[in-house]
């Protein structure tokens, strides 16, 4: 049975830098990293020590909490460095690639036969556990667990995120078998895979897309042209078209096995799979659910296919700072420089690099590695300068307010060049009701958050902490007028009760 | 300007941690922030954020208040000529009143907001907060809900009264119970009754000459039937003698500063709503609930002031203009949306209620709200504990099943 949802609290945020529907393979990284810090909640145990042979698919390092769950080398090559910081705090864990890309061999894995409890443990035993995060807390899964029911959105809504359509469609047959793995582990036997009825596409103004026209002739259409071009004209009807295509979520979802379909419709955050579970099947207490992202379900079934642990990603470089929004196949842990080879546009600011989206991202410095789990790099302005009288004009066309405070809602398609300016000091909790408007679950945010700053754990569980997680409540941190730093506190919080009910 | 940047940017390290003049650091940072957004980044979490703040929300409320007290100077300057005789009223311009309500009316904002801050700095700098905006609108909000003759000194005392004991023992912005305009009103209004109250205090400087009426407000009016009403025709005189819907939609009568006119409020009602900064549901649930209680007092009609038509009962008095501006006050409001209907609903009931049943309150909506204010999180209580029974309620029955 599928249940459609229509949501209508929430927002989109149009942001410059929109990737071209372009995959170019990214040149190969001289090093590759591992942070724990990608990994929330982890203790890292290293394996290996400095200068370590190791494969594509060796461990290199074990959660002390779980020593089940292992990380394993992306390629192959020896440790170069395991990098410190303070109270001999583990960074990140440098591997230097020899360029051979020679992987362990687990064995190809057929699912037909496999017992749940043994494919769990070839995944662990492999280092593809981290790829499975449960709710509530926003955590690696524990292998122990059976999971009410396994959750994957099949589409992001954040602000410049990759089209996820266009991604997998690349690699429909390792996503397959990702998905039927997923699905021996779920209680129910299968995997809930929510959809978009409709997606909101946007293009590059550089976007150039082909197009068949009625004669089955094929065109190349440059987006800008199309667009203003006269309405009767070709150029529309083949704009038209290729909306239509790209907002139609792919048959490799639609016509999915091992899955019950769910649609979903409405502004950011519906994407998000914390929202979706609320909707479909919330989180009580003492309840699992786990979730994967999409293209990590790939991964997997790359794995399940091949033997082998050689994790490759698509990802989108977007932000307004990009010369050429696109998108890159990278290996996990590849050096950020690798796909910023198209170069940066001359600006006065500096640019902010951020690894993921500028919601929920981590800014990183140029040199440093894209993230594990990122499947987009943003790349926008900093806003390190003083603004004269910046808090009381009413037309600042370059900025972006929810409220109709400043006259950006005059232009609701206009697509922005955001800085990083907090645009204000933080300050007390004042005006309610903006929150609201944002998380289109049943919660009280505002309450759940000042819940979250008394540290009141019984409270906390009668609002529904176990059903959030930071990235639901992003918008909230976006549009505060008070500025403050809802993700940090809603994780934080997180993290005390389930240190205090684990 | 490069000059004022490099003012601020060389200033900046004496009053930082170690500067000479760390103590100031919260009236610099008052001042340059006033003056700059500051270069403050996001470091984590969401790295772009909305152009909104709190200044810039606070002074959309100053803006939505404007309005109100341009209104206000032309409505006190009108009000003095039209009680001093015909002839002084045809021989002053527009400008003579605009002139003649300023000098009453400025030095009321100015004592209000230099009472109001000095107090704020005060406690930031002993307390060590940085300065916030709320005072902003604060101290627009107090000489607009006053009499025009209020003496200065007391608006400079019930100012002080109302930071200290209203706002900063409960912690500062955004953490009071009582909002802290009406503390300032309901303070004078039981310390100083005589200059806060009757029939002379709406007019600034009323004649001896003048008709023994001239200088009552429609709320005296309708109250005063209470005394007389035994006798039929006089109620009939003070009756015919009110002001007319229309007279109460304009405002041009007498009353509080900022709080006759119908037509200005609304202006400032429609900046609120539009920008979103003023609850919908707090004007909507609390005009409902206005009329209702109008309403009911109308079938009941034991007396003349219960059979005024609901219109004419929201139009009169301080009723808009509390509703608008003053119950919805984030922080002394209910906070959950559910709230907010209920909260604003009984503003409007017992703003009536009061005004009708004990006429020496003419003005029911100050005592409507603080009451509601003080109530506020009772009701917040409710909502927020049958939002943890919806998800007890869903966790049984997915358990039974």
């Amino acid at each position: 049975m599928s249940i459609h949802v229509k949501l209508n609290k929430g927002a989109n945020i149009k942001l410059v830098g929109v990737p071209n529907r372009i995959t170019n393979v990214a040149p190969d990284s001289e090093f590759y990293a591992l942070k724990p810090s990608d990994f929330h909640g982890v203790t890292p145990k290293l394996l290996l020590k400095d200068g370590a042979r190791v494969e594509a698919g060796t461990p290199v390092f074990f959660d002390k909490q779980d020593e089940r769950v292992v990380w394993s080398s992306p390629v192959s090559g020896e440790i170069e460095e395991v990098v410190r910081g303070d109270r001999r705090k583990i960074l990140a864990i440098k591997i230097k690639s020899d360029n051979q890309f020679t992987a362990v061999d687990y064995g190809v894995t057929d699912l037909s036969s496999i017992e749940s409890e043994e494919l769990k443990k070839k995944l662990y035993t492999a280092g593809l556990w981290p790829f499975i995060k449960q709710r509530p807390f926003d955590v690696i899964a524990n292998p122990s667990d059976q999971p009410k029911a396994i959750f994957v959105s099949s589409f992001d809504t954040a602000p410049l995120a990759p089209d996820y359509d266009y991604i997998l469609e690349q690699k429909s047959a390792d996503f397959k078998t990702g998905l039927k793995a997923l699905a021996k582990l779920s209680k129910t036997g299968k995997v809930n895979l929510n959809l978009p009825i409709l997606k909101d596409v946007s293009f590059n103004e550089t976007e150039v897309f082909s197009y068949e026209d009625a004669s089955g002739k094929s065109h190349s259409v440059n987006f800008h042209t199309a667009n203003n071009s006269p309405v009767s004209s070709q150029g529309k009807t083949a704009l038209n078209a290729v909306i239509k295509k790209y907002s139609t979520p792919s048959e490799l979802f639609t016509k999915s096995d091992d899955v019950a379909l769910n649609t979903f419709e409405g502004p950011h955050p519906v994407g998000n799979v914390g929202v979706q579970i609320h909707h479909i099947n919330p989180i009580n207490a003492n309840e699992v659910v786990w979730t994967v992202n999409v293209q990590d379900v790939a991964i997997i079934g790359s794995f399940i296919n091949s033997g082998k642990y050689t994790p490759k990603r698509t990802l989108a470089l977007t932000g307004s700072e990009v010369k050429i929004p696109q998108y890159y196949e990278i290996r996990l842990g590849a050096e950020l420089k690798t796909v910023l080879g198209g170069g940066l546009k001359d600006a006065e600011e500096n640019p902010r690099f951020i690894s993921g989206n500028v919601l929920t991202g981590v800014k990183i410095a140029e040199n440093d590695y894209i993230g594990f789990y990122h499947n987009q790099i943003t790349v926008i302005p900093e806003g390190d300068k003083m603004e004269l009288f910046g808090w009381a004009l009413p037309v600042q066309p370059e900025k972006l307010s929810f409220s109709r405070t400043l006259w950006s809602w005059l232009v609701p398609n206009k697509k922005y060049r955001l800085n990083t300016n907090l645009n204000g000091e933080e300050r007390p909790f004042v005006v309610t009701g903006q929150y609201e408007l944002l998380v289109p679950m049943n919660v009280l945010p505002v309450q759940l958050i000042k819940a979250c700053m008394i540290q009141d754990i019984e409270l906390l569980e009668g609002l529904g902490i176990y059903e959030v997680v930071p990235e639901d409540f992003a918008l909230c941190e976006f549009s505060c007028s008070s500025k403050i730093p809802v993700q940090t506190i809603l994780r934080e919080a997180l993290d005390l009760v389930k240190k205090e009910c684990a | 300007m490069k000059f004022l940047e490099n003012l601020v940017e060389n200033l900046e390290p004496k009053f930082e941690k170690g500067g000479k003049l760390e103590k100031w650091f919260p009236v610099f940072d008052a001042f340059a922030t006033f003056l700059y957004v500051p270069s403050h980044t996001t470091h984590n979490g969401v790295h772009v954020r909305d152009a909104v703040d709190l200044k810039r929300t606070m002074n959309t409320v100053v803006q939505a208040l404007i309005p109100c007290l341009l209104f206000g100077i032309w409505n006190t300057g009108y009000q003095h000529y039209r009680v001093s005789g015909e002839d002084a009223l045809h021989a002053a311009t527009f400008l003579d009143m605009i002139l003649f309500g300023a000098i009453r009316v400025l030095p009321l904002v100015i004592v209000s907001y230099v009472a109001g801050l000095a107090t704020e700095f005060a406690f930031c700098i002993v307390k060590k907060h940085t300065i916030n905006e709320g005072f902003l609108v604060t101290g627009m909000l107090i000489p607009l809900c006053l009499p025009i003759d209020v003496p200065l000194w007391m608006v400079a005392v019930a100012t002080v009264f109302s930071v200290v004991f209203a706002k900063e023992v409960f912690g500062g912005t955004g953490m009071n119970i009582l909002n802290p305009a009406l503390t300032v009103r309901a303070f004078l209004f039981f310390a100083y009754p005589t200059w806060m109250s009757g029939d002379k205090v709406w007019i600034s400087e009323i004649p001896a000459t003048a008709d023994a009426t001239a200088g009552v407000t429609q709320l005296g009016k309708w109250a005063s039937t209470i005394d007389v009403k035994a006798d039929v025709s006089k109620v009939n005189e003070i009756m015919e003698s009110t002001f007319s819907t229309l007279d109460l939609f304009l405002g041009i009568i007498p009353g509080s500063v900022g709080e006759t006119s119908v037509l200005v409020i609304l202006i400032g009602a429609g900046l609120l709503l539009h920008t979103g900064i003023g609850s919908w549901k707090i004007m909507l649930s609390g005009l409902i609930g206005g009329l209702s209680m109008s309403a009911i007092f109308n079938v009941a009609g034991a007396n003349p002031f219960m059979s005024v038509s609901p219109i004419d009962q929201v139009f009169a008095g301080g009723f808009m203009f509390g509703l608008v501006f003053m119950s919805t006050d984030p922080v002394s409001a209910s906070q959950t949306e559910v709230g907010k209907i209920i909260y604003g609903f009984f503003i409007g009931i017992f703003a009536i209620m009061i005004r009708v049943f004990n006429p020496a309150y003419p003005e029911g909506i100050m005592l409507s709200i603080l009451f509601m204010n003080v109530m506020a999180p009772l009701i917040d209580h409710y909502v927020i504990a049958s939002n943890i029974n919806q998800r007890l309620g869903r966790a049984k029955i997915h358990a039974s099943h």
